[in-house]
């Protein structure tokens, strides 16, 4: 309860937690809010400006803009935290067990990381899906394979940095395990900066999602997704603006949201970032006085 | 001294680069399905047929044995035959780098150009409307997906403004012999200022789409380091010595602070290719990502397997110029 009142505590942190809320709920109670099926399609209303009855428009098979939109926060927000919740439990856990233990797997496991790291997660993500085929489980696992390692590395440098404080050799003195030391001591200690990656990645896999749904390698063209409801709109780009437009609109501003809470909560869990940064603007007005002294004696 | 570290540096990637080649190996390999079957789709096809793709892919003999075969054929300069396009997969690289790179280029200029100024003021001014505005505008551009600013601007610059052309390297209707790939120098080598022209305005929106998105993460971090640096005691020692203020910025604080934007550069480089085939997909820029694009629908498994390490290996090789430009950026910095 402390945290949540933090986070909205400034203005920026309130309107992206209200933002994320509202998408969560458009997504949940999509068959209430859309005015139109998601699928229903009329040719009679093709590719129709915004209207009263259509306030995007509609698509070039007649669909309500508005209501595939509505029906589109489905897809992003359910790639975005499954992914996330699969690659930072597999991640962490990975991370924290080299970090704890070292040795060879752990050396192993490094080398592996970095060779993934070598391969741009787009083409990793198109590579798989084109020979997988557009789905939804499939899209997580390509998604997956590769996204974990951010998270490992987090948690291995954090790792090694906690096992060195002394409330693991308080807690080894007592004659924990080293099993429950690390999961009961040390991952509740890594975990703030787990959150702060977590969140900031859900946004990142959204838009990934998009990219891909966009080339038609993502979600099944049956679904909406914004993605290929941008790619619909391509064709039709020279007489139909807001096909595309709208979309990619929700898009951007959920993901936008996200990335903010993600850095206000990085100022919650890393308050020396924020202090850090007023530090320097003291030290820096500092450095001109004494230019500014030196300028007059001169 | 400096240079057997640095050739150090270079053999290290060694096993990392054959790494990446047998993990480009693997990839596809680990996917459920039958490469074979998956290449020839639904066409109708004869059992012998599928023997004969089978065995000209080497995928009759043991995994150990494809991926020595593989391996060498990459020591070799060779990289296999597409079956779909008919050509070595070698030729068909090499046809569509250049478009690849000159792109690459123009998009690290506009990102430089962009993110340079901007984070310096930013930092310089910070607190201020400018740095707020500055970093709410960067904020926006790294939660953009690139295709759909591309589509945007295409909207905006193309359709209502017929400004910038919205595809290709040059207009159809011009010839331009092909000396060395890149559409601008072939277009001065043959001394036509017109072709030059229309080349230039060719590249511009495909540029400035992926160029801003990595603006935005480039300012970013140059505003970081130029905050972090502004604080340190050289600075101030080169302000008490009366220097002015631009040089103190330009010469003191921001070689230094040039460090990290590099390394980040290296670590974005990544996500600059990855970007490149989505601009060039959307731009229909003849270059290796389209290629890529291309050769995953047709399920040209030669060409996609090749690309893949291709693109690693750029990676790889990108770290590596950016850690023996940290030498040339800060002395103290030994490889």
């Amino acid at each position: 309860m402390k945290r949540v009142k933090q986070l909205i505590a400034t203005p920026l942190g309130s309107v992206s937690a209200a933002v994320i809320t509202l998408y969560v709920l458009m997504a949940i109670f999509a068959p209430l809010i859309a005015p139109y099926g998601p699928e229903a399609t009329s040719l009679g209303q093709r590719l129709q400006p915004p209207s009263a009855q259509h306030w995007f428009g509609t698509d070039s098979l007649g669909r309500d803009i508005l209501s595939r939109t509505i029906y589109g926060a489905r897809v992003s927000l359910l790639i975005g935290v499954v992914t996330v919740a699969i690659t930072a439990t597999f991640g962490t856990v990975l991370g924290a067990l080299g970090g704890y233990y070292r040795g060879a797997f752990d050396a192993v496991v490094g080398r592996f990381t970095e060779l993934l790291l070598a391969f741009p997660y787009l083409i990793f993500a198109i590579g798989m899906m084109a020979f997988l085929g557009p789905g939804f489980a499939n899209l997580v696992m390509a998604l997956s394979l590769k996204g974990w390692v951010e998270f490992y590395r987090l948690a291995r440098g954090q790792t090694l940095d906690q096992a060195e404080r002394e409330y693991v050799e308080a807690s080894r003195a007592l004659g924990q395990r080293h099993s429950r030391t690390l999961f009961r001591e040390v991952i509740p200690n890594i975990l703030p900066a787990t959150v702060v990656l977590g969140t900031l990645r859900v946004g990142y896999f959204m838009v990934l999602e998009a990219s891909l749904s966009f080339l038609g390698v993502g979600i099944p063209p049956n679904i909406p997704a914004w993605g290929s409801m941008i790619s619909d709109g391509r064709g039709v780009l020279f007489i139909a603006w807001w096909v595309s437009t709208i979309p990619g609109i929700a898009l951007l501003i959920l993901v936008l949201a996200i990335n903010l809470l993600g850095e206000r909560l990085q100022e919650i869990y890393d308050p020396r970032s924020k202090s850090r940064q007023r530090f320097r603007r003291v030290n820096r007005s500092k450095a001109a006085t004494v230019t500014s002294t030196t300028e007059e004696a001169a | 001294m400096r240079l057997t570290k640095l050739l150090e540096r270079v053999l290290s990637a060694i096993p990392v680069a054959i790494g990446v080649a047998v993990l480009a190996f693997m990839f596809l390999r680990f996917l459920p399905g039958d490469p074979v079957e998956i290449m020839l789709g639904e066409t109708q096809v004869t059992q012998q047929q599928i023997d004969s793709l089978r065995n000209q892919l080497n995928l009759d003999k043991p995994l150990i044995t494809q991926l020595a075969l593989f391996l060498a054929g990459v020591l070799r300069g060779d990289l296999g035959v597409s079956f779909v396009k008919n050509a070595p997969v070698v030729k068909l690289i090499a046809d569509t780098l250049p478009a690849t790179i000159e792109l690459t280029m123009a998009t690290v200029l506009v990102a430089i150009l962009i993110a340079l100024p901007v984070g310096i003021i930013s930092a310089l001014r910070a607190g201020s409307i400018v740095d707020r505005s500055v970093l709410s505008g960067a904020l926006v551009g790294v939660s953009m997906p690139a295709f759909w600013f591309g589509l945007l601007l295409i909207l905006l610059f193309a359709v209502e403004l017929k400004l910038f052309p919205t595809s290709g390297r040059i207009a159809a209707t011009m010839v331009v012999d092909r000396t060395t790939g890149f559409m601008l120098i072939d277009t001065l080598l043959a001394k036509d200022l017109r072709a030059f022209g229309v080349a230039l305005k060719h590249l511009v929106l495909p540029a400035i789409t992926l160029g801003v998105v990595f603006a935005a993460v480039l300012a970013r971090v140059i505003r970081a380091s130029m905050l972090e640096v502004l604080s340190k005691d050289f600075v101030t020692t080169a302000r008490a010595k009366g220097l002015r203020e631009w040089s103190v910025i330009i010469k003191h604080a921001l070689r230094n602070a040039l460090i990290p934007a590099l390394t980040v550069t290296g670590l974005q480089f990544g996500e600059l290719l990855g970007g490149n085939m989505i601009v060039e997909t959307i731009f229909a820029w003849p270059g290796l990502g389209r290629l890529v694009v291309s050769s995953i629908f047709a399920r040209d498994y030669v060409v996609v397997q090749a690309a893949v390490m291709l693109y690693a290996l750029t990676y790889v090789a990108a770290n590596l110029v950016v850690d023996a430009l940290y030498t040339l950026l800060n002395p103290r910095i030994s490889l």
